[in-house]
């Protein structure tokens, strides 16, 4: 098995692979990104929670025009994951409105989204629940 | 006894479309002398000069090289798509402070042919996999998890309304764009003032589902401006220069204040209902008065939210309320009659300006075909991502 790395450093892998973020320890508030404050209450303490790995689709759209080399359509969506909302792509899913709709239960998947030098990046979205 | 209320003197608009032999100076020059001329004074008289060109990157100092150098402050703001009503608000705090009594506030652009906006940030791809940035991303983000682009986000911000009330449909937006393409066919200064069948739109090019092409605004050339006087200033004017102007009754601006869920997609609802209960309360005008108000239809899936957002409507009541008719130009509140951002168009910087004319010009009885008989009140809003929402309330002059 080649060597893997995360896409972005908030998806940790492993056999059960799944976001983390970095919670406020005054306020709960959660973020993904690197912090240099809460942006709610302006604490500067954070400790990195699991983010449940299943959610539903709160909005969505079908992306057909997007920049030069990315591949369309494709599906954007925010996902409530138990009241962590989360960005991603709807994978493994057929990117119309008759297969994706609002309120769907989802859940997180990996994907190999490209090799270098002998080490795949690993992508994340979420695939229906079914 | 003055007043501290603060006034718009003269305010023009150009016609918004497509301008290659002009270049972004000229078009703000154009804007800025028609302003001055409509309010009958000149760069003589002006104290401040507020400029936005967000795109462009110029500055208000290259249409003073133009216009009149008179060693005035010039403030070069950037607010994204608030840009312009951020110009218009910095005259109108300088003039509120006492510092003036004269200031101009001009917004410009020069969008013809550019594509998507936003979107794209990739870097150049390297031979090993990289963490970079604020989320340690090996590659760029962008389609990977989710989208930047602006009809992308601003249909998942229609279609989250939609979730969280009900009522939405692919049909439902596209006949908010059919409503908007009708007016346009009235004003001359539109872009584009073709009328779309539902038929059409729906049949159009996908943008970002449900955001078919003409549901997006459109991207053009074009500039405003405004000359605000203090009231001072004002009662030394003559009387058809007091009738004519139009009170500035309430100028708002917000950002957004953070909630669960703001940093993954914008959230557009709070920051616009704060600035709307701002405004009505300075104004001491309610949502009911209005007699028309142009608010920010980016994409049609903006409009619908900005029904509530501005309590235009009862809360979760948006869709219902735009299939009443209301919201056409005969409705009980008229919205975007100038055809708004999908056919009037949208050139960034001045569409917060554009947007305050297209109201003055109903308050003032000069708006021909298209004029909203008797309108006394009206609202302008504008929204940029990031994000900041700017709301003016105006009113006719009493006299």
């Amino acid at each position: 098995m080649p060597d893997q790395i995360p896409f972005v450093d908030y998806l940790v892998l492993g056999d059960q692979p799944h976001l983390v973020a970095n919670e406020c320890t005054t306020c709960g508030a959660r973020f993904f990104d690197r912090r240099n404050a809460c942006a709610s209450c302006f604490a500067t303490e954070f400790k990195k929670v699991d983010v449940p790995t299943e959610g539903e689709v709160r909005a969505f759209t079908i992306v057909s025009m997007a920049a030069p080399g990315i591949p369309v359509p494709f599906v954007s969506a925010t996902i409530d994951c138990q009241g962590t909302s989360v960005r991603a792509n709807i994978i493994n899913c057929d990117p119309t409105p008759e297969a994706v709709t609002l309120g769907m239960k989802v859940r997180l998947a990996t994907y190999v989204l490209g090799d270098k030098g002998g080490v795949d990046a690993i992508g994340f979205g979420f695939e229906p629940v079914s | 006894m003055a007043s501290d209320d603060v006034w718009i003197l003269g305010i023009k608009m150009t016609k918004f479309g497509k301008y290659p032999d002009k270049d972004i100076t000229d078009l703000a020059a154009d804007a800025t002398m028609a302003a001055l001329a409509d309010g009958g004074v000149t760069m003589k008289d002006v104290q401040l000069l507020a400029y936005g060109n967000l795109v462009g990157g110029t500055q208000g100092q290259s249409l003073q090289k133009q216009v009149g150098q008179t060693g005035i402050p010039v403030y070069n703001v950037a607010n994204a798509c608030a840009t312009g009503a951020t110009a218009l608000r910095v005259a109108y705090m300088a003039i509120k402070a006492g510092e003036i009594d004269t200031g101009l506030a001009v917004g410009v652009e020069k969008l013809a042919g550019a594509g998507l906006l936003a979107g794209g940030s990739r870097g150049a791809e390297k031979d090993e996999w990289t963490p970079e940035g604020r989320f340690g991303a090996v590659a760029p983000v962008d389609g990977r998890i989710g989208t930047e682009t602006m009809p992308g986000v601003f249909a998942q911000i229609g279609m989250e309304y939609g979730h969280k009330y009900g009522g939405t449909s692919f049909e439902l937006f596209a006949k908010i764009s059919e409503k908007n393409h009708a007016h346009s066919t009235l004003n001359p200064l539109a872009a584009y003032s073709k009328r779309f069948t539902l038929e059409q739109i729906m049949g159009d090019i996908m943008i970002s589902y449900p955001n078919t092409r003409p549901m997006c605004s459109a991207n053009c050339d074009g500039a405003a401006a405004a000359v605000l006087v203090s009231d001072a200033k004002l009662k030394t004017l003559s009387k058809e220069q007091q009738r004519r102007a139009v009170k500035i009754s309430a100028s708002i601006l917000t950002t957004d204040p953070w909630e669960e869920a703001c940093q993954v997609l914008p959230n557009v609802n709070t920051l616009t209902r704060n600035a709307a209960k701002q405004a009505y309360e300075k104004a001491g005008i309610g949502p009911e008065d209005l007699d028309l108000v142009e608010l920010h239809d980016c994409f049609a899936t903006a409009e619908l939210v900005h029904y509530d957002n501005l309590m235009l409507c009862e809360e979760g009541g948006a869709a219902d309320f735009f299939n009443s008719g209301a919201t056409w130009r005969d409705g009980k509140t008229p919205v975007n009659v100038s055809g708004g951002l999908e056919s009037k168009g949208h050139p960034i910087a001045a569409t917060g300006i554009a947007n305050v004319w297209e109201i003055a010009h109903h308050l003032r009885g000069e708006a021909g075909d298209r004029q909203i008989e008797g309108a006394k009140v009206g609202l302008a809003h504008v929204i940029g991502l990031g994000s900041a929402c700017g709301i003016h309330v105006l009113e006719k002059s009493g006299l």
